[in-house]
């Protein structure tokens, strides 16, 4: 019993000085990095930054259908991307534009997620030693930072394969040519390991998609009785036409329906 | 009125703060089924005393559901298998003969384990002081209805207010985050006509003291399924929201004073 009131002593010491409601007068900061020095503030940039993303991710798999129309279709559509508002602007010069602003995104994402991993972390030190037994919890939204690292990881190779060219030919006897877009995918989807690795991302994504999209109106205080039943919807149909739409192609070229 | 049977408890020991704990097994003969989950814990310690051993330690109060006092985590779960429910009105007929049941303390670095299973919670009297009420003025009292409040606002103020504090959000939490319970104080006042006047300060200093002692919410949603109140995960969207506005409406009114 001595013990225990030791140990109330102690815990009661801790206790730091509170504000109240009167203004306090913070240090002096930009919204935006004031924002953001909160864990509020950061799952408003990891929202924000992921509707970036999504955008991209469902543009990129629309765009990219045009490879069911044909060689010529496709390669046009890549020139069509590089001259985007040429002659007003440079040839590449919006697409870098666009580039630069989607690499800040998943740079923004990337230290959101590493931050508030590692204030969780902290938050429980000790973990609970015996089995938790989750109620709603998905598999999706516990491993968020997983599927997220995969993503990651195939997103670097698959710059490496479609857009450098430097592990398009390894395993064939072709070479990379920059702008054939249409045969440089056919050549590299036609590796099953590689094909096999593009569906696994892909899958891994929806499910990143769908707790992610859904996540976006939590994050962003976007809750509202007469939408709130759609917001599921929603994430579940965006996830899937992604996912649909992008293992279609490796599955479409090892089928030989996609061909040179 | 039945009885359960050899039921095998392993409880979690530890002497304080900083001390290493471990698990400890007792097996309960006996136990009415019509028991709640404490008083089987109070049958054991009478049993402990009675061999001269130190009894377990752990929170309880009212035994009624309302206190929030009771806690622990229940093979797994924040207040045992049963849905709005605290420990205290958990009853053993959920259990079987035989079961193998492990408790252990709620885990949080800003839940310290004072004893056994027994958690200091003051972090959350920490937020509320911080701006869970309101300033009203003193003297007599206002007549009852001077200040229309439609319905279904107060519904929703109460649904909020239902949140008797007793730390299952957080220590369902795979984060160990406590936006349910700062969103759930936060939106009893901020819904509410009374709440309006301090609505954005209210915001952000109990975020900011939130943020001091917690982890961050990834929308499991395990909060709101562990909570004995029931409380909805819309109020942390409602945090959310006020917070953000917070920033641009503080900020206003401050280079007005």
């Amino acid at each position: 019993m001595v013990k225990t009131q030791q140990a109330l002593a102690k815990a009661g010491k801790s206790r730091a000085p509170v504000t109240g409601t009167a203004l306090a007068v913070r240090k002096k900061r930009s919204f935006a990095a004031d924002l953001y020095s909160t864990a509020v503030g950061k799952k408003y940039a990891m929202a924000i930054s992921g509707i970036a993303l999504m955008g991209f991710v469902l543009f990129h798999m629309i765009g990219n259908l045009k490879m069911y129309l044909g060689a010529v279709e496709l390669d046009h559509y890549a020139e069509f991307l590089r001259s985007l508002l040429y002659p007003l602007a440079p040839k590449g010069a919006v697409l870098w534009i666009l580039r630069g602003g989607l690499l800040a995104m998943l740079a923004l994402h990337l230290h959101a997620a590493w931050s508030l991993t590692v204030l969780n972390h902290q938050a429980r030190p000790v973990k609970y030693q015996s089995a938790r037994d989750y109620e709603v919890a998905n598999f999706a939204s516990r491993t968020m930072r997983y599927s997220g690292m995969i993503v990651l990881s195939f997103l670097i190779w698959h710059l490496l394969d479609l857009t450098f060219g430097v592990v398009n030919t390894v395993g064939t006897e072709n070479t990379f040519v920059k702008g054939e877009v249409y045969a440089n995918v056919v050549r590299s989807l036609d590796r099953w390991p590689v094909a096999a690795f593009y569906i696994l991302a892909n899958l891994l994504l929806g499910m990143h998609l769908r707790h992610g999209a859904w996540s976006i109106f939590q994050s962003l205080g976007w809750n509202n009785p007469r939408f709130n039943s759609w917001r599921w919807s929603f994430a579940t149909a965006f996830a899937a036409i992604v996912v649909v739409g992008n293992v279609s192609f490796p599955i479409a070229v090892l089928a030989g329906i996609v061909k040179m | 009125m039945k009885h359960l049977t050899n039921l095998k408890l392993k409880v979690w020991r530890q002497d304080g703060p900083d001390v290493v704990g471990k698990f400890e097994t007792h097996i309960v003969e006996s136990v009415s089924d019509e028991a709640s989950f404490l008083e089987m814990l109070d049958q054991l310690n009478e049993r402990l005393i009675g061999e001269n051993k130190d009894a377990i330690v752990f929170d309880h109060d009212c035994r009624e559901g309302i206190c929030g006092t009771c806690s622990l985590m229940i093979n797994g779960r924040a207040h045992g298998p049963q849905r709005a429910t605290t420990t205290c009105q958990l009853h053993m007929r959920t259990f079987s003969s035989g079961d193998e049941i492990v408790i252990e303390p709620w885990r949080a670095a800003a839940f310290p384990i004072i004893k056994d299973l027994m958690v200091d919670r003051s972090s959350f009297d920490r937020i509320v002081e911080s701006g869970g009420f309101i300033t009203a003025l003193t003297g007599g009292a206002p007549d009852a209805n001077l200040i229309p409040v439609p319905k279904p606002v107060s519904d929703a103020a109460m649904d909020s207010a239902a949140c008797i504090g007793c730390g299952a959000c957080v220590a369902a939490c795979p984060n160990g985050a406590a936006n349910l319970f700062t969103g759930a104080k936060i939106a009893h006042l901020n819904v509410l006509p009374q709440g309006q006047a301090e609505r954005f300060k209210r915001a952000e200093a109990m975020v900011n003291a939130m943020d001091e002692q917690f982890g961050s919410c990834t929308n499991h949603g395990e909060c709101s399924a562990a909570c004995p109140k029931e409380i909805s995960l819309d109020v942390i969207a409602l945090m959310n929201s006020d917070f953000r506005k917070s920033k641009s409406k503080n900020r206003k009114q401050l280079s007005r004073g």
